[in-house]
């Protein structure tokens, strides 16, 4: 145990009292500043989010099932794809784990009562929800079909309602910024006495390092994201090379941000990772430092890499190189996690509850994911393999087999925190099965055929790759059923579930010192740390 | 909240230990938030450079068609106003609520007069056919084509900059609610250093767009 001085474990249930029934009705709600009431609203309104965008997914796979048009023309499929997108990414994958489950975890987990600023917490949901509704009433007003990176001159040109969707991203982008900007002082100004920076739960270090992209990086989309709407309202030749403008400088600004973002995505699973593998092999995490430091190295590198995504576009081949050395250094720090992690496991009690079996997922498909963007960061390679499906697999297992798969597992591990109430193991197991058989026989082939030429966002293809494309549908509909009995598990633990003990899994972090539920101020009384976590043996 | 509103003079908001935890808190987070915004204003300024090196003629054309002078008054009504608010955090801290009310008061007119300035620079750019968009833009007002970029550019950053000086006006008066109400303290003050620091890097990037748009 991080060795605490909290005194009784069963006092604070004395009142009855937690945060979830300390004060009741919809409008006590939507005005709390209660950091664990917030980021419940998160995961509902995340899980909704993650739905609407999962649909466009199963659609746009069931288009591709045939080489020929099925039931959608190409005017469709490119909107579906772009809502398929842009929900993901801004509203899914980047406000993601911070906001649901860091939101929650990360005062508890240094023993504070709440965020520094509880009321910039609620705004920042307020921010991600009308944002959010921005963007997707869009598809009322003629859609949009420039994919999500809103790339010019096309973007600066195309009918649809381009310009809604970029203010709900602006607008998302705030929420990021003030849930950064939150954590960041949080972490620097709350923890409790005795948690030294180098006590802080893993966890919490990848939020650190996560906040600082949210910080440093959102405000370069916004300013994208504004001269991008400029254009458009003024008609100046701000990126459109026909009124001297310059589209490769959308491509820079564009992927300063967006770069970086996809390591907003994946470190705080990281952490969620760190957390699961050492309590569930109930041993000391391997290379705490190590783990602690890579974030932060993820975070800085995540800056200086974002030429990769522009190999083709006409860049000079020494600023090419230059980036595509760059990129593959963020081989390194994300390597060290994963021995590190894989050496924790070794001579531990490792047990396979749901949660484990998720991180184990994640292991692997990051791990693939991983490596098979280090092919696409060498120049010469990602030549051959730019726009194809090979790009396609390559980020989505990072971003689903890596971001999606280690949010399910972290909802699933801190469920009995959050709820109170332990899930079934069985129905938890069983999506965890189906999630990773789906997601491989969804995404592998796409490796295959992208390696064979398949270009990416196309709604027709020839016949050679219809065997692939079938084998892609037939996994997201396994894929689409793990993932709704995993939501159908968590949902059946709240609605009816066991009570959940304090710390069910054995953990040491401060968290599974208080009860489950939580009450309001998350401590009776503030402790004290005198150790480091993970303590185990 | 159904926590009763703590008088912050004297005592610090439920979630903190200690009044010097809450007020360090506050302002590491505007020191934050002032980084976001040097990264924005950034991305301008980046644009302008790129294209003042794509456009060399078009920039100095654009920066003879700004009043120097114009300009130069106004740096120096902002200049005035961050003493007056550097001022006003001073006096607070002593305690001395009135007399920081008078400098915020001082402040708020600098504001006023900067907006004035900017109010004639831009109706005057719009009635010579110089705003670059919106049926306004008239291409026979200028020799070269990339004029109309910087024109976009000047009023993108001017824009944004004088959003940010009404954006500072709102936050005066709440500054001036709350000192007429006597709400600080030489422990609690915040909100006045908070907006001060975001008067100052207001300031500052106006310090940048001057010389970058009217001299050079």
């Amino acid at each position: 145990m991080a060795d605490t001085t909290v005194v009784d474990n069963h006092s604070s249930h004395s009142s009855g009292k937690d945060y979830l029934n300390e004060s009741s009705g919809i409008w006590s709600w939507l005005t709390t500043i209660d950091h664990k009431r917030i980021s419940v609203m998160y995961i509902y309104s995340i899980i909704g989010f993650f739905l609407i965008g999962g649909l466009f997914a199963i659609l746009m796979r069931l288009e591709l099932m045939t080489p020929e048009p099925l039931f959608m023309d190409g005017d469709t499929y490119n909107k579906a794809m772009t809502f398929h997108g842009s929900i993901m990414v801004f509203m899914v994958v980047v406000p993601g784990i911070p906001a649901l489950l860091g939101n929650f975890l990360l005062p508890i987990m240094i023993g504070a009562k709440d965020v520094a600023f509880p009321k910039i917490n609620l705004l920042s949901w307020y921010c991600l929800i009308f944002g959010a509704a921005v963007a997707i009433l869009s598809l009322f007003f003629g859609g949009v079909d420039t994919g999500w990176t809103f790339y010019t001159p096309y973007s600066a040109k195309s009918a649809g309602a381009v310009s809604m969707v970029v203010l709900g991203a602006f607008i998302m982008g705030f929420s990021s910024i003030l849930t950064g900007l939150n954590f960041i002082v949080t972490i620097h100004k709350l923890r409790a006495k005795g948690m030294t920076m180098m006590r802080l739960p893993l966890f919490v270090w990848s939020l650190y390092a996560t906040a600082i992209i949210q910080v440093i990086a959102t405000p370069v989309l916004g300013i994208t994201l504004l001269l991008l709407t400029a254009e458009r309202v003024f008609g100046v030749g701000i990126f459109d090379p026909n009124l001297g403008g310059d589209p490769v400088l959308f491509q820079h600004f564009f992927w300063f941000y967006s770069h970086p973002a996809v390591y907003i995505m994946i470190i705080p699973p990281m952490g969620i990772i760190s957390e699961i593998i050492s309590t569930f092999s109930q041993k000391t995490i391997f290379g705490y430092k190590a783990i602690a430091f890579s974030s932060l190295g993820i975070s800085a590198i995540s800056f200086l890499v974002w030429g990769h995504h522009m190999f083709v576009s006409g860049q000079s081949p020494v600023a090419a190189t230059v980036f595509s050395v760059l990129t593959m250094l963020v081989g390194v720090p994300t390597a060290i996690k994963l021995f590190n992690w894989t050496a924790t496991m070794y001579k531990g009690r490792v047990s396979f509850a749901t949660p484990m079996l998720y991180a184990l997922s994640f292991l692997s498909l990051f791990t693939i994911g991983g490596l098979t963007g280090l092919f696409l960061a060498a120049y010469a390679v990602d030549v051959h393999l730019h726009d194809t499906y090979f790009v396609v697999a390559h980020f989505h297992y990072v971003m689903l087999g890596g971001a999606i798969v280690g949010m399910i597992g972290g909802l699933f591990y801190w469920w009995p925190k959050i709820t109170g109430k332990m899930y079934d193991e069985v129905l938890g197991r069983i999506s965890a099965l189906l999630v990773f058989v789906g997601f491989n026989v969804t995404f592998l082939p796409q490796f295959v055929m992208g390696s064979l030429g398949m270009p990416r966002r196309y709604h027709t293809y020839d016949g050679i790759y219809s065997a692939y494309h079938m084998t892609s549908t037939i996994g997201s509909w396994i894929l689409t059923l793990g993932i709704f009995i995993a939501f159908y598990a968590l949902y059946k633990a709240a609605k009816s579930g066991e009570k959940a003990p304090m710390n069910p899994w054995n953990g040491t972090t401060l968290e599974w010192t208080v009860p489950s539920p939580p009450p309001h101020e998350n401590f009776d009384t503030v402790p004290t740390v005198t150790g480091r976590p993970y303590e185990y043996r | 909240m159904s926590t009763a509103k703590v008088d912050r003079r004297v005592a610090h908001s439920h979630h903190f230990d200690s009044m010097e935890q809450e007020h360090e808190s506050g302002k590491q987070g505007v020191w934050l938030f002032m980084a976001t915004e040097i990264m924005m204003f950034g991305g301008l300024f980046v644009g302008y450079f790129i294209y003042r090196m794509k456009y060399p003629e078009a920039w100095v054309e654009g920066g003879s068609l700004l009043s120097w002078k114009l300009g130069a008054l106004n740096t120096l009504v902002l200049l005035f106003s961050s003493f007056t608010m550097a001022q006003a955090v001073t006096e607070t801290m002593k305690g001395e609520n009135k007399k920081a009310l008078n400098l915020v008061m001082i402040t708020t007119l600098c504001a006023f007069a900067f907006m004035v300035v900017k109010y004639f620079e831009y109706s005057g750019k719009i009635h010579h056919g110089l705003f670059p968009g919106l049926d306004i833009w008239d291409p026979s007002a200028v020799q070269n084509e990339g004029t109309r970029l910087f024109l976009l550019f000047y009023f993108l950053m001017t824009g944004l900059h004088g959003f940010h000086i009404l954006v500072g006006v709102g936050l005066m008066f709440w500054l001036m609610k709350r000192l007429k109400n006597d709400e600080f303290s030489p422990k609690y003050y915040t909100a006045v250093e908070g907006v001060g620091l975001y008067w100052h890097i207001v300031d500052i990037i106006w310090i940048y767009l001057f010389p970058l748009m009217y001299l050079i």
